[in-house]
């Protein structure tokens, strides 16, 4: 079990006028490998929870567990904890910094107080990890376009070797296909590492395409906790906080609704092309 | 002439090192030429790094041609007279609401742009109270902006435009950092603006379902305008798009692969309804 979140509460500005209660009593299990998908409105939570998971956040109540050590002992190691679980803020290009791209990679894994060798193979293999192609390497990271900005930062972080990817709306600004460029180096990267990602995602599209679980968070809490089907079967629910299902969803909905025997539980084009074919006789 | 009117627009960044020595120049627009009527809701697509921004930037003169002209509302752009009617005239809102919004209370925000103007004060309250109508946030007129969610603080940042009274606003990817209530929101005001109001729309943005309502896309590629048409035209081209780096909205798609499947289906499906209606159902 890698993390483990237990009672955790966490409340802003407590005893003053600001007082507000982020986080209400979350208990939650992120065993290892796993590809996760955090939805919920804007102000639901999503950051403030992410942000405990590496420790940036000291929970107000209750306790979180890496590796079955609580992260908030005196003695737990919290430098190393940064470099297990790595976190990838939202516009993760506007923290990116030095001369060259090659550069700004090595900046993480060299603070670790690797050898200068260790920190150039590091980086290397992390920004192939994340589909950056060599001729980038000595260029300056403010030539390279948004998706490519928005790799490099990744890949500053995977450099620390970390063991859980925590991603905070990678994909916001980008272009469609910058969008499926990011996610499919994701997914791809956590096929061949079993590293556990945890994706924070305003695009049920998207979440429904890549993840195995998805965490539905509302007002603080933890409002569904799923695999993607179950989840987007509660779409009204989801709907009453501001979400909603995947846009092909509503489309098979509507086409049940005109008699079309087909499932209710379809979240990707792929499967409602074949739902559809096959309800034809094709 | 519409009331924008670009004729042969060119825009050139020059790139220095850190001494200042000139490395090379971008050319962001290259010689894009387009007429937009009055009363239009105009999208523009294109990659990250096409050019849509650099362009829009042009429409109120912050940035202008390096050759070429622009024109709003008959005024050309690079003369510094018109300035400051243009900018009244064509409003612009941005990505990130909370780089726009400067009030402390939602009511005050809006006010800012037409004190400026020197609008008599019975008058800004007028504008204020009509504009936070006409996005659905007057209810909150008392609220700070802080309290706010994304998608209400961007209509407010809308508001704020509108009660300068221009005849065009300019949306640079508006919804991008938005959640899908906020998202909705924020369409459904500006296509309010556009249907109700009949203020010129552009919009710029990387969501291919928010454009359907549009009367004409353009989509930009190196600078240029690479395809021009209605929303089902443009739509049509799912292949081309994808070489764009675009997309098309889920139901575009469903639809194409069940063309590619085998079924008689037209291109550039563009609703569930048409869909529905092309299955035979």
């Amino acid at each position: 079990m890698s993390i483990i979140l237990d009672h955790v509460s966490h409340i802003y500005e407590s005893g003053t006028a600001m007082e507000f209660a982020a986080l209400k009593d979350i208990n939650l299990v992120i065993p290892d490998g796993q590809f996760i998908g955090l939805i919920g409105h804007t102000g639901s939570g999503k950051s403030t929870l992410v942000q405990h998971l590496n420790g940036l956040l000291k929970p107000t109540d209750g306790n979180i567990y890496y590796k079955g050590a609580d992260i908030h002992d005196h003695d737990f190691d919290k430098k190393e904890l940064r470099s297990k679980v790595g976190l990838v803020f939202q516009y993760p290009e506007h923290q990116l910094f030095e001369i060259d791209v090659f550069t700004d990679v090595c900046f993480g894994p060299k603070n670790l107080g690797l050898s200068k060798k260790e920190t150039e193979l590091r980086a290397y293999a992390a920004l192939k990890q994340v589909g950056l192609e060599d001729d980038y390497f000595y260029q300056s990271p403010f030539d390279l376009s948004g998706g490519q900005k928005r790799r490099v930062a990744i890949a500053g972080v995977l450099a620390m070797k970390p063991e859980v990817l925590i991603l905070d709306e990678p994909t916001a600004g980008l272009d469609p296909k910058g969008r499926d460029e990011i996610l499919d180096q994701v997914a791809k990267l956590r096929r061949e590492t079993g590293i556990t990602v945890i994706l924070v995602s305003h695009s049920m599209e998207d979440v429904a395409k890549y993840v195995d679980r998805i965490i539905v968070m509302n007002k603080g809490q933890i409002f569904l906790d799923h695999e993607p089907k179950e989840v987007f079967r509660h779409y009204k629910e989801l709907e009453n906080i501001g979400l909603a299902a995947p846009q092909v969803t509503y489309i098979m909905q509507a086409l049940k609704a005109k008699g079309l025997p087909v499932d209710m539980d379809i979240t990707t084009v792929e499967e409602a092309k074949t739902a559809i074919l096959k309800a034809l006789g094709r | 002439m519409g009331i924008i009117k670009t004729k042969d627009l060119v825009f050139e960044y020059i790139r220095r090192d850190e001494e200042g020595n000139v490395e090379g120049i971008t050319r962001a627009v290259d010689e894009v030429s387009l007429d937009i009527q009055a009363g239009d809701f105009i999208a523009i697509l294109g990659h990250n790094g096409s050019g849509k921004s650099t362009l829009a930037k042009h429409i109120n003169a912050i940035l202008y041609p390096t050759e070429g002209t622009v024109w709003v509302d008959g005024m050309d752009t690079s003369k510094e007279e018109h300035l400051w009617e243009i900018r009244q005239e064509a409003g612009m809102v941005f990505q990130n609401p909370d780089n726009q919004i400067i009030g402390q209370v939602v009511e005050e925000d809006v006010g800012f742009g037409p004190e400026n103007l020197g609008v008599p004060t019975k008058e800004i309250w007028e504008r204020v109270e009509e504009s936070l109508k006409a996005v659905g946030m007057y209810e909150f007129r008392k609220y700070s902006p802080n309290k706010l969610s994304g998608g209400q603080k961007q209509r407010v940042s809308i508001a704020g435009v509108i009660a300068m009274h221009p005849k065009c606003i300019v949306l640079d990817e508006p919804t991008a950092m938005l959640d899908p209530n906020g998202r909705r929101e924020v369409i459904r005001a500006v296509r309010a603006l556009n249907d109700v109001e009949g203020i010129t729309v552009v919009l710029i943005t990387h969501y291919m379902e928010e454009i359907i309502y549009a009367n004409k896309v353009f989509v930009m590629d190196k600078g240029s305008i690479a395809m021009e048409g209605t929303p089902r035209k443009i739509f049509s081209q799912v292949e081309k798009l994808k070489e764009l780096r675009l997309d098309v909205p889920q139901v575009t798609l469903l639809a194409h692969e069940l063309k590619k499947g085998g079924l008689d289906i037209p291109d550039g499906i563009l609703t569930t309804k048409e869909l529905i209606t092309a299955l035979g159902l």
